[in-house]
């Protein structure tokens, strides 16, 4: 069923159910937002995004809002705008406000906010939160004093990941996202929390100092650590990777493991082999695909002669996709002649 | 159960315990026992006169019940060796008699006729104070259960709400919002499952009555919301309950143990058919659970954040389902309503106000406690009549209303009648009935700072301008408080006021502001003083001001430097003294001490 209604005056139509937000999205109408995030449930928390509905006493959050026939919505009146800078103040008052040396400055929506509502002068301010610093992880590095409580990890890691390591503890000013009894993190680390961080509170502990917006260019790729194929983003700085990401509209939805993540020092690492070995008088040398394989295939046949197919055994690698894995087994049944064919996973 | 000849009642409610009661009730056990007197010892809750307690009431077969307040250990005795012993009562102990039991005693006022009980009206309360809360046949020998038996022998869920639609009861929770309405939006919506769930989360730090019903009247909850639970088409209750109210629990659980045993509760309702059960959920204490999304998120084991809405939990409630939530006074009142009609519940109260509300009656007033009134009358006969004024012959200043969401009416307001519109109109809300009585000692922007620093530490944190705005708004006020305060201030906390109220989520961010805005509005020159003048007219803020001592009327007679702490007090017997402000830590003993009102406080 088609809704009718509409959105700063422009006439638009929606499905049952839609919220507000949705709505004006679909129609490339901006409604400013710090907590939505279109992969999880509405939150309601960040109060960015209210805009005032004809009939309704309050202006109202466009993110929680589900549409209904005939509403009128005003996205940008005087009064929503007065309310959304008082908001950013807010959270302003209660922020180190350290952009100069913040891994997220230029991607930060809390910066992007404060560019465009001009706010350099604040009439707020106060006490701030500090916290001591406590993370044992290789992964996640967590600044809270940087958080401003959209709730976006918590609900990622319970909706998405299914994990629930972290909740937001205490009441009030003093309320804290963190793990149960404020323990280090230790859970599954695939940084999904991290991806949908809107400030530089969470962040990547390898890619500290790689780089930020400024020279930065973005290159898709395919993961190498197993079959998912999940599709990454690497921000690219020189000739080195200063983080990862995962676009929403890949079969993977943008999420991604802490392998894919987290895990391409290999890449640059000096112990990663370039080249085949092979070894020769008790020590390996640098040899060329073709000698290698050649190597290789004489090897076999010469087992298989002497000893016979069942004398050869393979096992494959989660890291390689599903066709790779149904090659591989085929080769061992059909060129070697063996049914001696297993996968690392199953050990 | 043979009736003993005499009966002593204490007063065991959660307050009279707190002011002795049990020591009491002990003392009178064994007191009784060794002068070998045949009397039984029972217990009841609270009446409602906090002001008087312990008390203790003695009923002599065939005369009229007798309470006493102020009870001690001696009092105690006296009591047991005159009035249980010889039917004599004790008539300085006495507050009043009630005739209904039997024959009157000379020199004792009517309970009905004192001035603290003649303008009440008990519905609510009407078997707190009088019946024993254990005793599921105390409360059914009090009309108990009628309700639940005329609802369901009649079979019609619809009739049932039809009487509570015509009544005009309204939630009695804070909102005000039409109970029979409710139930009928809950009543419609399809579902398999459905819940009633009694808030008994009473956060208000100034209301206790949801306390004194689940204490003192246990089956009237579980009867209204076994009629609420029919009417709806809900076969689980919960009970909200604050784990901060143990007592209120224990009975509830005896009351509910009892219930089932009598068929009331169970897999079929006076064998009708009709399945109810009751579960207590023990909260933390957080005035946001009282709110109903977070009061269901905690019910299902989520941290006690409210969420939007719609939707609305009459249609998505508790686990999904269509849920109704009742504040503990709302449901009180339902049975009685069931049994004396409609009719009877709307002849008290206003057009739109029906019936009566239950007020926490505190701060600066002669006779504090929990009153019951019919919608309607005035403030001022609220505060002089059934409270007495205001102590030590001070002049009224202020009322605080509806708590921490609340706001404050100044004596132009006396007039004001109590109801929701009305006090509305005055500037501030019903809410839940905390009634605080303030006095020309009381500062407004101390007062404001008091409030603002509950709501801001019970905030839930989830969204900004509640979050972070009360805090900053607590911060200024601190400031203000402290001679900090700067030109513009007011200003800011008005922009910030209005702006929290628009822009947060919840009723607790929404309304936190107004105890501000109210004492703005009505008390602006008193805040100025405090900022322009760094001067707090009240002499409340201690960094504001400066004890000195009036040389002229000084006798020298050393009773101020006796009582400070800090010895900053120094002079000659008989020689005017003098305060060395460098070491005054501002508390106050002097100014108490002296008995020539040579301590100026300023
Ligand atoms: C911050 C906040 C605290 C509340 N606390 C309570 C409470 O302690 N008890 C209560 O009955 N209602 C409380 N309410 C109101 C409830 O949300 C709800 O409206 C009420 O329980 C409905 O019952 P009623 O219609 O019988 O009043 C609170 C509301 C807010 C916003
Ligand atoms: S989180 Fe954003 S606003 Fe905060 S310091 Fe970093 S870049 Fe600046
Ligand atoms: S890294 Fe993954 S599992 Fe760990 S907190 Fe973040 S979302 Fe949850
Ligand atoms: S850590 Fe980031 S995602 Fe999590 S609540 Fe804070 S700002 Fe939001
Ligand atoms: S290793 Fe992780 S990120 Fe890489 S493809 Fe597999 S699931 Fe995706
Ligand atoms: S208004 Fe306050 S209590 Fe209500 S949701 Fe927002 S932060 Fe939580
Ligand atoms: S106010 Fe207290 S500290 Fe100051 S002089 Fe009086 S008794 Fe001493
Ligand atoms: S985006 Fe709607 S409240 Fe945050």
């Amino acid at each position: 069923m088609s809704i009718k209604l509409t959105i700063d005056g422009k006439e638009v139509e929606a499905d049952l159910g839609a919220t507000i937000l949705q709505t004006a999205r679909k129609y490339g109408i901006y409604i400013p937002t710090l907590c939505d995030n279109p992969a999880l449930e509405p939150y309601g928390g960040c109060r960015l995004c209210l805009v005032e509905v004809e009939g309704m006493p309050k202006p109202t959050t466009s993110c929680t809002t589900p549409v209904t026939e005939g509403m009128k919505v005003k996205t940008a009146t005087p009064t929503v705008e007065r309310l959304r800078k008082t908001v950013i103040e807010l959270l302003l008052s209660d922020h180190p406000n350290d952009c100069m040396i913040c891994e997220r400055a230029g991607d930060c929506k809390l910066q992007e906010f404060a560019y465009f509502y001009g706010l350099r002068a604040n009439r707020f301010y106060g006490k701030r939160r500090q916290y001591t610093k406590q993370d044992g992880n290789p992964f996640i590095e967590r600044n809270m004093d940087k958080c401003i409580l959209c709730g976006q990890c918590v609900r990622v890691c319970n909706e998405v990941q299914g994990v629930g390591a972290i909740d937001i503890a205490y009441r009030g000013f003093d309320a804290k996202v963190c793990p149960s009894f404020e323990r280090d993190l230790n859970c599954e680390f695939c940084g999904q929390c991290v991806s949908v961080c809107p400030t530089g509170a969470l962040s990547g502990r390898i890619w500290e100092k790689k780089g930020r917006a400024l020279n930065v260019k973005e290159v898709e790729t395919t993961c190498s650590y197993c079959g998912c194929g999940c599709q990454l983003n690497l921000h690219v700085r020189g000739n080195e990777i200063a983080r990862v990401s995962s676009k929403p509209d890949t079969h993977n939805e943008g999420w991604l493991c802490v392998k894919g993540r987290f895990g391409y020092e290999f890449i640059t690492s000096p112990d990663r082999l370039k080249t085949p070995l092979i070894k020769k008088d008790g020590k390996f040398t640098e040899a060329t695909w073709d000698e290698a394989i050649a190597y290789i295939a004489a090897r076999f046949k010469k087992i298989v002669e002497d000893h016979g197919p069942d004398s050869l055994a393979g096992l494959s690698s989660a890291r390689c996709t599903n066709e790779e894995n149904f090659l591989f087994q085929k080769f061992m049944r059909a060129v070697i002649g063996t049914n001696n064919v297993d996968h690392c996973a199953r050990l | 159960m043979e009736k003993a000849k005499t009966e002593i009642i204490v007063g065991m409610g959660t307050c009279g315990i707190t002011a002795g009661a049990s020591e009491i009730y002990a003392h009178a056990a064994d007191y009784a026992r060794a002068k070998g007197l045949d009397v039984k010892l029972s217990s009841t809750s609270c009446i409602g006169m906090c002001h008087s307690e312990v008390l203790v009431d003695v009923v002599v077969d065939g005369f009229a019940r007798v309470t006493y307040g102020n009870v001690t250990i001696a009092a105690i005795e006296e009591i047991i060796d005159s009035h249980a012993a010889i039917n004599v009562p004790v008539i300085k102990y006495t507050i009043a008699q009630m005739p209904s039991y039997g024959k009157v005693y000379d020199d004792i006022p009517v309970f009905e006729q004192l001035p603290y009980m003649n303008k009440q009206e008990r519905v609510v309360l009407s078997n707190c104070g009088f019946i024993d809360p254990l005793s599921i046949d105390d409360y059914i020998s009090h009309g108990g259960y009628e309700a639940v038996k005329k609802v369901i022998g009649a079979g019609d869920p619809k009739a049932a709400i039809e009487i509570i639609k015509a009544s005009g009861l309204r939630g009695r929770g804070g909102a005000g919002f039409p109970t029979g309405l409710k139930w009928e939006f809950c009543n419609k919506a399809q579902s398999d499952i459905k819940y009633i769930i009694c808030n008994a989360d009473e956060g208000d730090p100034g209301a206790f009555m949801d306390r004194s019903v689940l204490e003192g009247d246990p089956h009237a909850i579980i009867e209204g919301m076994l009629i609420a639970g029919f009417s709806i088409g809900a076969s689980y209750g919960y009970v909200y309950c604050r784990a901060e109210y143990p007592l209120a629990i224990s009975n509830l659980k005896v009351a509910i143990a009892a219930a089932h045993e009598r068929g009331f509760l169970g897999d079929s309702v006076l064998n009708s058919g009709f399945k109810f059960n009751i579960k207590i959920k023990e909260g933390a204490g957080a005035f946001v659970c009282g709110e109903e999304t977070a009061l269901i998120a905690s019910i299902e084991g989520l941290r006690g954040m409210p969420r939007a809405k719609p939707p609305f939990p009459a249609n998505k409630g508790l686990w999904g389902k269509p849920t109704v939530i009742n504040n503990v006074e709302t449901l009180a009142n339902v049975p009685r309503i069931i049994v004396r009609g409609a009719d009877w519940f709307s002849s008290f109260g206003t057009e739109k106000s029906k019936g009566t509300k239950v007020f926490a009656l505190a701060g600066k007033i002669n006779r504090g406690g929990l009153i019951e009134i019919p919608m309607g009358i005035t403030l001022r006969e609220i505060i002089y009549d059934i409270g007495g004024g205001i102590p030590n012959g001070k002049a009224f200043k202020a009322v605080q209303t509806g708590g921490p969401s609340g706001g404050c009416l100044t004596t132009a307001m006396l007039d004001t009648p109590v109801d929701y519109e009305s006090i509305a109109k005055a500037g501030s809300i019903v809410g839940s009935g905390g009634m605080i009585v303030l006095d020309e000692d009381n500062c407004m922007v101390n007062i404001a700072k008091f409030f603002l620093e509950f709501t801001q530490s019970e905030s839930c944190g989830k969204c900004t301008p509640c979050r972070i705005g009360t805090k900053r708004l607590y911060e200024i006020l601190d400031r203000i408080t402290n001679g900090k305060g700067r030109k513009g201030d007011l200003e800011l906390l008005e922009e910030l006021s209005e702006d929290i109220r628009a822009a947060s989520l919840c009723g607790l961010g929404q309304t936190a502001p107004n105890p501000v805005l109210s004492t703005l509005r009505n008390f602006r020159e008193e805040y100025a003083a405090h900022i322009d003048e760094k001067r707090c007219p009240a002499a409340v803020c201690k960094p504001l001001i400066t004890f000195t001592i009036i040389e002229k009327t000084c006798t020298g007679c050393m009773a101020c430097a006796r009582s400070c702490p800090v010895n900053a007090i120094t002079g000659e017997k008989k020689k005017p003294h003098f305060i060395t402000p460098e070491l005054c830590i501002k508390c106050g003993s002097c100014f108490d001490a002296c008995k020539f009102k040579s301590v100026l406080k300023k």
